[in-house]
């Protein structure tokens, strides 16, 4: 009974040992790649919101850490991209979190030139309902191309057409808009309030707990 | 491996004992994942290539491993494999890994992968392992295709649309737009439309069935008949 059961174990030990082995043997071929693939996908997005004329640095390495922020409503820490001409701050890449989508948080990459004006929205991730909220996608429509050249005070009222606002929306999805719109205003806010620190080369900025 | 036995795998595996649509195997990804036709047969064909090299790997280790310690060494082996394609995938689909997503460490969890290491992998020589590995992964992969057919059709109006994600920027020509102008329709892409889609399947493979049997009953009779006679 010992005998078999020592037998058993030298039996899973010797499989997990050689799986383990077959890992770490991918992982080492794959991981370069993996992160290439990463960033060039990053680089891509912002890309599109970024315009090419605009930057001359290495926006993917010129970064900042921002720790949770109400007006953010971000989590945990993100990563904010900087993007400068001529070594002068040009655009901000942050990312920002609608918390009341119709189905949960949606993420946004939302790029603020540093006068403050919109380069650029893009949603990154979110759960609305398909072929009906998921118009704030690029892929499905240029919805959220209606935020460029708009800024913190500028239209004055940051709400979608039916509150009395400037944004548009499709008629059946209200929330979603809403909730997209209400989270581009407060990342603007942000920026205006933590602008010289974003653009510094210095520790994390520290955001109120929300 | 003769051509016989060959032949008789893959008929099992892709249409006789289909885990999609007979089996009624690994249901969770099968809904989740056939909104479209490119995600199933992406997660199809990882799945068939888990299945086959899963199969290759455990069929020579049957007498080796002792039969109380098989489940967790063939989990193991399973999830070992399941990773490397996830890793492959991510580094050389990444677009496409990031739609599949969960769904593709999830395949370690596919109780289609182990039943049939089960039931035939651990009885059977490798060659005719793999081979059954493979046409079982074919046939569930046949099923989201056509499921997804199905569904991106109803909901969207297209087909092959995200193809570009599997064979890169190029192959944004391959979509067909079959409705032009189409507002697309709600409920078959939602959940509720692959159960539907799923439930007309399975009537259809049945139906054939039924009609194949009552054609081999009556050319029975017809030979019994014509004897007397």
């Amino acid at each position: 009974m010992a005998r078999a059961s020592f037998h058993t174990a030298v039996n899973l030990l010797a499989f997990a040992l050689i799986g383990t082995a077959i890992l770490a043997f991918t992982y080492a071929q794959t991981h370069d790649k993996i992160a290439q693939s990463e960033e060039a996908e990053k680089l891509k997005l912002i890309s599109q919101i970024v315009p090419q004329d605009m930057f001359d640095n290495d926006i993917i390495k010129d970064t900042q850490q921002i720790k949770a922020d109400a007006l953010l409503g971000n989590d945990g820490t993100t990563t904010a991209y900087r993007a400068r001409l001529l070594d002068k701050p040009s655009v901000l890449v942050l990312e920002a979190v609608a918390p009341d989508g119709y189905s949960g948080r949606i993420t946004l990459l939302v790029a603020i030139k540093s006068n403050g004006e919109l380069a650029g929205v893009r949603v990154v991730s979110h759960k609305e309902t398909p072929g009906l909220g998921d118009y704030i996608e690029i892929a499905r429509s240029n919805w959220i191309k209606g935020f460029d050249g708009k800024s913190a005070t500028q239209p004055g009222d940051w709400k979608v057409k039916k509150d009395g606002g400037q944004f548009d929306y499709m008629a059946g999805a209200t929330i979603t808009p809403r909730a997209v719109v209400k989270a581009v205003h407060k990342a603007l806010q942000y920026f205006e309030l933590h602008h010289d620190a974003l653009f510094a080369p210095s520790d994390p900025i520290k955001g109120k707990k929300p | 491996m003769t051509y016989q036995e060959f032949k008789d795998i893959l008929y099992n595996g892709v249409w006789k004992q289909n885990t999609g649509v007979v089996q009624l195997l690994g249901m969770c990804p099968i809904l989740a994942v056939s909104s479209t036709v490119v995600n199933g047969v992406s997660l199809g064909l990882a799945t068939a290539l888990v299945m086959a090299l899963s199969s290759a790997a455990i069929a020579p280790i049957r007498t080796i491993v002792p039969n109380e310690a098989r489940i967790p060494v063939f989990i193991l082996i399973i999830a070992v494999l399941v990773t490397v394609v996830q890793y492959l995938m991510n580094a050389y689909m990444y677009s496409l890994y990031v739609v599949l997503g969960i769904f593709i460490p999830l395949i370690v969890t596919n109780c289609i992968v182990l039943a049939r290491i089960e039931a035939f992998a651990a009885k059977n020589p490798p060659m005719q392992s793999a081979m059954d590995g493979m046409a079982m992964g074919l046939g569930l992969t046949a099923v989201l295709a056509v499921l997804g057919a199905m569904r991106e059709i109803a909901g969207h109006g297209t087909l092959l649309s995200g193809i570009d994600m599997a064979l890169g920027e190029s192959a944004k020509s391959l979509v067909i737009t079959v409705i032009p102008n189409y507002h697309g329709f709600l409920l078959a892409i939602l959940p509720p439309g692959a159960f539907i889609a799923l439930g007309l399947l399975i009537a259809g493979k049945n139906w054939l069935n039924l009609r194949a049997e009552a054609k081999a009953r009556s050319a029975a009779i017809q030979a019994v008949q014509t004897q007397a006679a």
